[in-house]
């Protein structure tokens, strides 16, 4: 049978409605045309795709599942490898991983299979299925040790439904009054909607995890205090502080940072205010400084909010655009307007002490840097203005010091974040591991999801050991 | 959930409560704030820590109704709950023996200068206390600040108690007797701190001051509560909230206060239509 050269088309929200309101953009496949992409897929044997999965799902064995039209297989085959497959279908960069390698978009004239989008799927259908899987971890619960969970991002989302599974009493405290980290706070709706992001959550809950929300650690409850109450501990707290560039007019009224923006967007749903209490504004005209997916995210949210234009200035040019190609896509099908090579160096201000406009000047690529990208570097006399009512700062994070200054112990690295085993999580304290974000700085919710588990696995190596040795000493068992 | 266990109005528009929340009671400090939320649509806002009580679990909030966030809340009674209240964050008071110290005290803000002038007094400081406002029932917890006070002034606008005039006239007042003074806090509203910080950089006192700018997490991760010290950005929830008063960009902060204006009148109205027709 012939390979069709091309994906089976997949159903979005046409981009003049989808700019009105933060449904969700893609509206998925239906399982006949899920069958019908996975009838692309090769089935290759030491799938390139798989090698490329940081957290390396068995890509062909769910997609030929999919295609037998058997989704419980697919979601089985899933399970075992990710916790959150409905939000990794989502956000993945699957372009630089799994897609990015695959034997078939490699065949010239053909382009890849739709992994991301057959992974959503099955998640999606999966739906209501999963709470069977309830008692199976719990039974064990608190057998092997107790284990802390700081944060609930991907990475401590993914560690504690790992060690739960295993058998572990695993609480997890996270400081805001709802879980979930980024992809409750950051990512918008109509990307990632807050009821899959919830339903899996509910799934990890339902395995018997324990979750306190409002429990700042480093604040409400002392590293000191987790230490005698668990045997180990997973630091998964984000890279979670906001960079400035720090140009004079930042503290101008309209000048935020895209988390500010994002957070009373998605978490506190200020684009339904006044029915939520949080107001976000109404801007005419706002650009966004930046290139990643967090640019792309304010970008479109500033959109769906009813700006009559919205420009993204970045320093480098569209080629390194960091963003996922599909967000970009869709940002230009939105109609954003992108002001490549470009840099803000002056906020102006309207006389009232708001913000009137954005200073800018022109950049060229000069060597590559460190990170192997060519430097920009600035035109001189190629100044210009850009007139916005709104500026919102997307230039990346750095680690949040509330839980790093009440845990001095804690070796860092030369960027600020903790030092930790890329393959184990293991820090510079024995019984602390990290992972996700406060360990590499921003990066996916994929390689969050990686370290958690590569942490969950060493967490539970870990614990044995120590209640190996204990029970040696004492010549009894201390649980 | 957050159980309050007492629910008092003290003055015009000034509510106390005491709530239950042990392991905030057992880890809040002086200078310490929280973060409520109340109701599933619910803003997050910031809330000093007026006391605390590692014993019986509790910590007191006193807050002013300023918006629908604030009204909301002192619509609850005795036995309600909070939906959330997380703390206790930002970086507590600096509080040693150092001598001889002033607290000035305006508004709600005398509720969070409270645990500073106990710990100042509990080190063993001279404490000098300076409480003021409008008119003598909007001047708050005299009796708890005088307690902790080798001495209490209460200045009044209109003279209904005390001395007539402004708190920035109590605080000349106070140095002009001669004794060195080591170092100021002043807690109120915006104006009052900005005035005392003058006048205690005329004195040559060192001044701390409690900034209370626009919140959202209170963690340190979205910015929005930065204000300018020194002509640096520093988070008001994580670096503050005490700040230098001498060093604190004021008409910056102030401007800042005022961007949500509109947002905030517009959901008042919601929520004085909404309480009247439920009437
Ligand atoms: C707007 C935006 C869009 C993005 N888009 C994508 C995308 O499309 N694809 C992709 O792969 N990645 C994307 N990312 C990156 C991705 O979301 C992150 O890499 C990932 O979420 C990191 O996970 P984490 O578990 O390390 O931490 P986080 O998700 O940051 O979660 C950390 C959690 O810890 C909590 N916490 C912090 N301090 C404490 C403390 N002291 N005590 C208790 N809890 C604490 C925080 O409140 C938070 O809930 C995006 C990021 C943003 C901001
Ligand atoms: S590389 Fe592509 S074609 Fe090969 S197994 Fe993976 S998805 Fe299928
Ligand atoms: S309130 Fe968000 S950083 Fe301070």
């Amino acid at each position: 049978m012939a390979v069709n050269k091309t994906r089976t088309p997949i159903g979005e929200q046409n981009p003049n409605e989808r700019v009105k309101n933060f449904g969700e953009v893609c509206l998925g496949y239906t399982e006949d045309e899920g069958r019908e992409e996975a009838a692309r897929c090769l089935q290759c044997r030491d799938a390139p795709c798989v090698e490329s999965c940081p957290v390396s799902i068995d890509i062909p064995a769910f997609i030929l599942a999919i295609k037998d039209g058997d989704m419980t297989r697919a979601a089985d085959v899933m399970s075992r490898y990710t916790n959150l497959p409905a939000v990794c279908g989502r956000v993945c960069p699957q372009e630089t991983q799994c897609e990015g390698v695959c034997r078939l978009g490699r065949a010239k004239g053909f382009e890849p299979v739709a992994i991301g989008k057959l992974e959503r799927l099955v998640a999606d259908r999966n739906y209501s299925r999963q709470s069977a899987q309830k008692a199976e971890g719990a039974a064990e619960n608190g057998k092997i040790g107790r284990v802390a969970v700081v944060g609930s991002g991907p990475s401590g989302l993914t560690v504690a439904g790992d060690l739960v599974k295993m058998g572990y009493d695993v609480t997890i405290f996270e400081a805001l009054h709802a879980p979930g980290g980024v992809l409750m706070y950051g990512i918008p709706e109509f990307r990632l909607p807050k009821s899959i992001v919830e339903h899996e959550i509910r799934s990890i809950t339902n395995l018997g995890v324990k979750l306190v929300t409002n429990a700042i650690v480093g604040r409400t409850i002392t590293i000191g205090e987790i230490e005698s109450g668990f045997d180990a501990c997973f630091i998964g707290v984000g890279a979670g502080a906001p960079r400035f560039q720090g140009i004079p007019g930042t503290a101008l009224n309209g000048v935020s940072s895209a988390s500010e923006y994002l957070t009373r967007i998605n978490l506190m749903r200020g684009y339904e205010f006044p029915d939520y209490n949080t107001p976000i504004k109404k801007s005419k005209r706002v650009v966004i400084i930046g290139g990643g997916n967090v640019a792309m995210d304010a970008a479109r949210s500033a959109m769906r909010l009813g700006a009559d234009a919205v420009g993204i200035i970045y320093r480098r040019s569209e080629a390194e655009l960091p963003a996922r190609v599909e967000e970009y896509h869709h940002a230009l099908e939105e109609g954003i307007s992108f002001h490549w090579l470009s840099n803000p160096t002056e906020y102006a201000d309207d006389g009232t002490g708001s913000l009137k406009g954005v200073t800018c000047e022109k950049m060229e690529l000069g060597e590559p840097d460190a990170s192997g990208r060519r430097r920009p570097v600035p035109i001189p006399g190629s100044e210009f203005f850009i007139e916005a009512d709104t500026a919102i700062e997307a230039i990346g994070q750095e680690a949040n010091k509330v839980l790093l200054s009440a845990c001095p112990g804690l070796k860092l690295n030369k960027r600020g974040y903790i030092e930790a085993n890329p393959d184990t999580g293991e820090t510079s304290v024995q019984w602390i591991f990290a992972g996700g974000d406060i360990v590499t700085g921003a990066a996916t919710v994929i390689l969050a999801m990686g370290a958690g588990k590569a942490s969950a696995m060493a967490i539970d190596r870990y614990v044995r050991s120590r209640k190996a040795q204990s029970d040696d000493k004492s010549g009894r068992r201390t649980f | 959930m957050y159980k309050i266990l007492y629910a008092r109005d003290i003055a015009p528009k000034e509510f106390d409560f005491l709530i239950e929340a042990p392991e905030i009671a057992s880890h809040a400090k002086p200078g310490q704030f929280v973060i409520t939320r109340h109701g599933e649509r619910g803003e997050r806002i910031p809330l000093t820590v007026a006391d605390f009580d590692p014993i019986r679990g509790t910590i007191r909030l006193i807050f002013q109704v300023v918006g629908r966030a604030t009204a909301e809340m002192a619509s609850l009674r005795e036995g309600d709950f909070i939906t959330d209240v997380a703390g206790p964050l930002g970086t507590p008071s600096d509080i040693e023996r150092l001598g001889t110290v002033m607290a000035v005290g305006g508004g709600v803000g005398i509720a969070a200068l409270f645990p500073i002038i106990r710990g100042l007094k509990e080190t063993g400081n001279k404490v000098i206390t300076i409480l003021g406002g409008r008119t003598s029932e909007l001047v708050i917890m005299k009796d708890e600040c005088g307690r902790y006070s080798d001495e209490l002034i209460i200045t009044t606008d209109d003279g209904s108690e005390g001395q007539k005039g402004l708190v920035t006239d109590a605080m000349k007042f106070a140095a002009s007797r001669g004794e060195r003074i080591d170092r100021c806090w002043a807690i109120g509203p915006t104006v009052m701190m900005k005035f005392c910080s003058f006048t205690a950089s005329e004195l040559g006192i060192p001044i701390w001051v409690s900034m209370n700018p626009i919140m959202i997490d209170g963690t340190g991760m979205c910015g929005g509560c930065r204000l300018s010290v020194g002509g640096k950005i520093k988070f008001g929830c994580v670096d503050g909230p005490e700040f230098d008063g001498a060093k604190v960009n004021w008409d910056e902060f102030m401007n800042r206060m005022g961007q949500y204006r509109d947002e905030e009148k517009i959901s008042m109205e919601r929520y004085e239509t909404g309480v009247a027709l439920w009437r």
